[in-house]
């Protein structure tokens, strides 16, 4: 059934399909509005969850890893400064190898204050063993969700879904709901191989040593490191089991494409347009702009951006002659992450070949700048003809 | 006007509804062939008596810039006194709509280069038995009499679904009763 919604309404929606037992949430602008409908739901009984009001973002990431730890499928969301005060716990609850999804409306972090779209709160959060994947509208918020709580239950690593603030959380658009006959079919009920039990107390992810012991069964335990290697190792074989979650979620649904990357007019282009997120539809627009003018160009959004698919990636950009990398966020003292994330894909498949494309990376959006469609159109035809800069060039800059 | 490609930017104060009228224009434009809809409020600044503005694009197929209207083809202004305090026809391409809730008679006004549309759809709205300042259905009406973009009918079926615990009857006489009685001029 299609419907017109907001983004958040989206995610609401694909969170009840999904049968959460327990919600925990602190209210942050752009994300409030998601969580509100989730209570609301709980109230007029339409999702049979426990929803359990907290004090803070620690909180709820704290309650849903205990939540989890007991067996239950949970859901918590936030936004900017609220993501950067769970990060203990976001950090914790992957070295615990839970499967929590937990939406990231995308907000820029203080200081100053701004309530407004950047990525800059999901990207620091980019090195704290999640998977993140990006969404570029309703459709995929939606649709993301869903396969999230697969994804995450099969690979017990926890799953931010980011969508970009006000963006999409805020702005209506129409989206297919899915049936709920046909999300039970795609994900079973949530059966962990441990769940805490009162009557069988355990310790959970106390200290751990820096060498492996054996445990009071007479078992060799796992040291600090190889938990930590496990989670590296698992989260990049996650990549085959995203491949497994969307041929799934096409089986039962009818739609889907390629898990990793999001391609557009990408197979014969000279240039390409790298983005996470909404601006990547925004740069279709330039990029049919671009096109009429004779300019071979194409853009790809990138969907999974931990773990990095940088197969798939570097084999889709090689040979262009330019990669240009639109960020909203940029490490700071150097540039845009995912900008060197590309370089390094590139590199290691690439080095060597003399198919190595110039990357170009723009800043733009910051704070929610508004980023005109004129303005991205010229900034992706400049760097075109040839480099604009070393240094990120951000767009729209008025200094 | 390209009927392809169609932007409506809508000017109104913080509570009087403004987003709720474009969510249903956007439905009924959805259901009458027009599969690429976007609607985007004013970011982070809604406050209730504020002025807001809300953007509504409709297009014949999926829409990927969601970049605020630039260049309307239509600006709707719930409240005339916006008149005074927002730059209401910034960007509005030449001939395009102005639909105005306004209390004064049409030739009061005089907006060279667009086809203006007047209807006093705040006393309207109460005459259909609405509260007063309750505008956001009746407005819609005055939009399809100026533009004639989708049908009465779809909008009106929008209006009994978005309005069908809020006195879906009284809103809907406000729209056909604001459709009636907008008056349009070159």
């Amino acid at each position: 059934m299609q419907i017109i919604e907001d983004g958040n309404t989206a995610a609401a929606l694909g969170v009840r399909l999904c049968r959460p037992q327990v919600i925990a949430a602190y209210p942050i602008t752009p994300q409030t509005p998601l969580t509100e409908k989730l209570s609301e739901y709980v109230e007029e009984g339409s999702l049979a969850a426990e929803y359990i009001p907290v004090e803070s973002e620690h909180s709820a990431l704290a309650v849903c890893i205990a939540a989890s730890s007991a067996g239950s499928r949970v859901f918590t969301a936030t936004s900017a400064n609220g993501l950067l005060y769970m990060h203990e716990q976001i950090q914790w609850a992957a070295g615990a190898r839970l499967p929590i999804v937990m939406c990231v409306v995308n907000r820029a972090v203080g200081a100053p204050w701004n309530i407004w779209n950047d990525q800059q709160d999901s990207i620091s959060q980019r090195d704290t063993g999640w998977i993140q994947i990006y969404c570029a509208d309703h459709q995929q918020i939606i649709d993301t969700v869903i396969k999230a709580y697969w994804l995450a239950e099969k690979v017990s690593i926890p799953i931010m879904v980011c969508y970009d603030g006000y963006i999409l959380s805020h702005t209506f658009m129409p989206f297919d709901l899915p049936q709920q006959k046909k999300v039970d079919a795609f994900l079973p009920p949530f059966k962990p191989d441990y769940a805490l039990n009162p009557d069988e107390p355990a310790n959970l992810n106390t200290v751990t040593l820096p060498d492996v012991r054996v445990d009071v069964h007479g078992e060799l335990a796992h040291g600090y490191m190889e938990i930590r290697y496990l989670l590296q190792k698992d989260t990049r074989l996650a990549l085959q089991e995203a491949a497994q979650a969307e041929k799934r979620f096409a089986e039962v649904f009818g739609r889907g494409g390629d898990p990793y990357i999001e391609p557009y007019l990408c197979d014969d282009a000279e240039y390409i347009a790298v983005g996470l997120g909404s601006i990547t539809y925004q740069l279709r627009v330039c990029v049919d702009e671009l096109r009429r003018e004779g300019i071979k160009v194409g853009v790809m959004g990138v969907r999974y951006y931990r773990p990095f698919p940088d197969k798939v990636i570097a084999g889709a950009l090689k040979g262009k002659k330019a990669v240009i990398v639109f960020e909203k966020a940029i490490s700071y003292g150097y540039e845009g992450a995912l900008a060197s994330d590309l370089k390094s894909a590139l590199y290691e498949y690439l080095a060597g070949t003399g198919s190595l494309p110039v990357i170009q990376n723009y800043i733009a959006g910051i704070g929610g700048r508004e980023i005109r469609t004129d303005n991205l159109t010229k900034a992706l035809k400049a760097a075109t003809k040839g480099r604009v800069a070393q240094e990120p060039v951000w767009i729209g800059l008025k200094l | 006007m390209n009927k392809d490609y169609i932007e409506i930017r809508w000017h109104g104060r913080g509570g009087q509804g403004a987003i709720t009228a474009a969510k249903i224009v956007a439905g009924a434009a959805f259901v009458s062939g027009y599969p690429g809809v976007v609607m985007a409020p004013t970011f982070g600044t809604e406050r209730r008596g504020a002025p807001v503005t809300t953007s509504l694009k409709i297009a014949r197929s999926k829409i990927y810039d969601l970049s605020p209207i630039e260049t309307p083809d239509i600006v709707v202004i719930l409240d005339y006194l916006l008149l005074n305090e927002a730059q209401v026809t910034t960007g509005l391409k030449p001939g395009g709509i102005i639909v105005l809730n306004t209390p004064m008679a049409f030739e009061f006004y005089n907006f060279k280069d667009y086809k203006l549309a007047t209807a006093d759809v705040t006393a309207i709205s109460v005459e259909a038995g609405l509260p007063h300042g309750m505008v956001n259905s009746g407005i819609i009406g005055a939009l399809e009499k100026a533009a004639n973009l989708l049908s009465m009918e779809s909008l009106i079926k929008g209006i009994k679904e978005e309005f069908r615990t809020r006195e879906p009857q009284k809103n809907v006489l406000a729209a056909q009763l604001a459709f009636e009685r907008t008056v349009t001029g070159g």
